[in-house]
């Protein structure tokens, strides 16, 4: 990149020549092999199906409010929650965490100047573009799509409608394109599955072999182990969505019984190739927000990390774990009971390295000076709310209950108390930490805190009647309920308001501030300790200025002499 | 960034951009192996499901499987296995600054992997003519069971998805033979002779799984 004049002022802000500003140019942003550029483009992006997943869930709660004049017809109903399962899972939050911030951080946080493979890792972005299109194709009906524009009459337009979960044969027979819709939406989510595999090999290629001479597997940040356990997960599972893909096609094609019983096929062998990549997924989701919240903690609580070890070791073993339990989502679809035995106790084992993570999370806290910055408000609602969603969990793996709470609203209720409690508070709780370090710029605090209880409230308002919804007996997918459950789903959809306008308003503020803000940032606004906080504000095209100082314990809160250490190296 | 020199000297590595050549070595070959990992994996979803309907048709899988010629599949294995040798010969030239080496040996592979097409293409055609492959009238018949096709449908999947490797293996073989053409490796670097025999090794390998699975289980 040329030869580059660093003028970085007293506190560490890098006006000219940053990664941002080096070179302005469109094609510049398209064909980057800047880790932190490709960051922002997937966040971009992921804002987008973020904001039109959120849109379906709005016009499914604004049906449920009163189904006695329904807004959409259960047709359009079982479209919608297609749609909102679909572009939340496959096209934001599976990619989420580690194509965002894992992306932007990894090399900073280990001293590298980039990922191993940049190239590889600008195609993953483009691949993920591409999975993105065909996905979409895949919900608006291929076929459908195809006689338009052969100019053919136009039967009945349906889109998608089997839910996120495409269970054959439903979804392999009827619906979509009969079927073609299914195929198409398989292999979106093979094709983002291929985005995911070489994002993932990339950065545990990266973790290997780009550490900055010192920095030893035990002295890397909770958050890099995160990434790491993540990494070997999508590696791991993701080839397995790819090849139901094929049985599904060499089904569909070649009228071969795979999953359809009609033809000699068994539709749960379906269910079990589609969970094992789908269960070990929510651990791809939820890992990397665990290494979020082991970072924030500690900075915010001005204390060393509690066991640390520990925290390591339970990342990994929940990646390991998450391989072996994935028939607990087929207790009622016909197993041997020795099987569901066996799958409800692995799943009971999650519990333990995730019950571990939260005693690490609240020890740290204890007696430690606790600042409540937005990103700390996020990390304690996270630890809260992960509990909810654990114990919960819990629940469903217990075989009996599990009979019981199969298909109710108590299943949506904890995995959104998971995945948005969990992934997607985690995800904004990081880009709220680190958006100093991305723009360079502080964000208002006030909205931002404004925006976190409109969230934290509005989350709970939204999901807490939908546990006794469940509990009550209501089953999920369903766009009509007998009226004793009119209230909780009334105030379920005014909960959904205030999350809403909570996230637009946490997202608007960034942007706004990102845009327009005249507060600067310096390389360290928190004081923290670690390597990414050394590198200027907004960080230059090659991450560092000075050889980042690998000496200094990341952690080591309360130690005075780390955080003179770390200034000088911002100074210098 | 990173525009990787054109005008290199024979053998050099190649300039990269923020990794130094020993690391991009170990990365490139770490990464590889992932990849392979991930290849594993989706042909172990297949051998799963095969198991799975050999064990619920037992009968129809065992009689099915004795349409297949065993013999043309035992020298398809064989061509497979001398194809995977020297492949690794091509390694070992590339080590020794051989590049002609590397050209002769990948050239031998890449042979061998054409001669396995044929033979499959020889093998599918025959299941053509007696009525074995989708659209066939005997296969469209009522005589012709659906789990005889479960058999088949696998059958095709497995060898097709492995054919298909073959064929990215092929192309593998021939960009790093042009490479070698070009006298671009030497004993300081041999990042892609290396990963391609790996990848060919691989397709080796899966083979290895499907013949016996395929051909032999009764």
């Amino acid at each position: 990149m040329g030869i580059h004049s660093y003028a970085v002022d007293e506190i560490g802000h890098l006006k000219e020549n940053n990664y941002l500003n080096c070179d302005k140019s469109l094609r510049s942003w398209l064909f980057t092999l800047d880790h932190k550029r490709i960051a922002l483009l997937y966040l971009a992006s992921l804002l987008v199906f973020f904001f039109l997943g959120g849109l379906s869930a709005i016009f499914m709660r604004l049906h449920l409010y009163n189904v006695e004049k329904p807004l959409l017809s259960p047709d359009a109903y079982n479209v919608a929650f297609t749609f909102h399962g679909v572009l939340m899972i496959f096209l934001f939050i599976v990619p989420g965490i580690p194509a965002v911030l894992g992306n932007f951080l990894l090399p900073l946080m280990i001293g590298a100047k980039d990922v191993a493979f940049p190239r590889l890792n600008l195609l993953s972005l483009w691949i993920y573009w591409l999975g993105a299109l065909v996905g979409i194709i895949g919900i608006i009906n291929p076929v459908w799509i195809l006689k338009y524009l052969q100019g053919s009459a136009i039967s009945q337009w349906i889109p998608l409608d089997t839910g996120w979960t495409f269970y054959a044969p439903y979804s392999t027979s009827t619906g979509a394109g009969e079927g073609w819709g299914t195929i198409m939406m398989t292999l979106a989510a093979f094709i983002l599955g291929f985005s995911s595999i070489l994002t993932g090999l990339n950065f545990m290629v990266t973790i290997h072999r780009l550490r900055a001479p010192g920095l030893t597997w035990f002295k890397l940040p909770v958050f890099v182990w995160g990434i790491y356990a993540t990494s070997a997960i999508q590696v791991l599972a993701t080839p397995v969505v790819g090849i139901t893909l094929l049985l599904l096609i060499v089904e569909k094609v070649f009228g071969i019984g795979i999953f359809d019983p009609a033809k000699g096929g068994d539709p749960i062998l379906y269910q079990h190739f589609f969970w094992f990549y789908s269960h070990p997924v929510v651990y791809i989701m939820v890992l990397p927000a665990f290494g979020i919240i082991g970072e924030i903690i500690p900075v915010f609580s001005r204390k060393p990390i509690f066991g640390y070890t520990a925290v390591v070791f339970s990342s990994v073993g929940i990646a390991v774990v998450s391989f072996i339990v994935w028939a607990h989502h087929m207790y009622t679809s016909g197993m041997s009971p020795f099987s569901q035995a066996v799958f409800s106790a692995t799943t009971f084992a999650v519990a333990v390295p995730t019950a571990i993570k939260v005693f690490n999370w609240v020890s740290t806290m204890y007696k430690g000076s606790i600042r409540f910055d937005p990103a700390m408000l996020y990390a304690m609602a996270f630890v809260f709310l992960f509990m909810i969603a654990g114990t919960s969990g819990i629940f469903l793996a217990v075989l009996g209950l599990d009979i019981f709470y199969h298909d109710t609203y108590f299943v949506v209720a904890h995995f959104h108390y998971t995945i948005q409690g969990g992934a997607v508070i985690g995800l904004i709780a990081g880009l709220h930490f680190w958006f100093p370090k991305i723009t360079g710029r502080m964000y208002n605090p006030g909205v931002a805190k404004l925006a976190f209880w409109l969230i934290f409230l509005g989350f709970n308002v939204t999901f807490i009647p939908q546990f006794i919804l469940g509990v009550q007996g209501m089953p999920r997918r369903y766009a009509f309920y007998l009226p004793e459950f009119e209230p909780m789903h009334r105030l379920s959809t005014f909960g959904t308001f205030f999350n809403a306008f909570g996230y637009t308003l946490a997202i608007l503020n960034l942007a706004w501030s990102w845009a327009f803000s005249k507060v600067k940032a310096g390389a360290n606004p928190y004081d923290a300790l670690g390597l990414e906080w050394q590198a200027p504000s907004p960080p230059p095209h090659d991450n560092f200025v000075v050889p980042p100082n690998v000496e200094i314990g990341r952690y080591d809160y309360g130690v005075p002499v780390n955080l003179v250490a770390q200034k000088e190296v911002v100074r210098s | 960034m990173a525009s990787e020199a054109k005008t290199v000297e024979a053998g050099a590595p190649p300039v990269y951009h923020h990794i130094d050549p020993v690391n991009a070595y170990h990365a490139s070959k770490l990464g590889m192996w992932l990849f392979l990992a991930t290849e594993i994996l989706l042909f172990s979803v297949l051998f799963s499901a095969f198991a799975v309907y050999n064990w619920m048709y037992f009968e129809y899988f065992h009689d099915a499987a004795t349409k297949l010629d065993w013999r043309l599949g035992a020298i398809n294995t064989a061509v497979l296995l001398f194809s995977s040798y020297t492949a690794a010969v091509a390694v070992y030239k590339a080590q020794i600054s051989d590049n002609r080496g590397v050209v002769i040996n990948f050239g031998i592979s890449f042979l061998c992997g054409l001669i396995f097409l044929v033979i499959k293409y020889i093998e599918y055609s025959a299941k053509y003519e007696h009525g074995y492959f989708p659209g066939t009238s005997y296969w469209n018949s009522t005589e012709f069971s659906a789990h005889y096709k479960n058999y088949f449908g696998l059958y095709y999947t497995m060898t097709g998805l492995h054919a298909l490797h073959v064929v990215i293996g092929m192309g593998v073989l021939l960009w790093v033979i042009g490479l070698a053409r070009k006298n671009r490796f030497s004993s300081r670097y041999y990042t892609p002779v290396e990963l391609g025999a790996l990848y060919w090794h691989l397709v080796d390998l899966i083979w290895i799984f499907l013949f016996p699975l395929l051909y032999l289980i009764d």
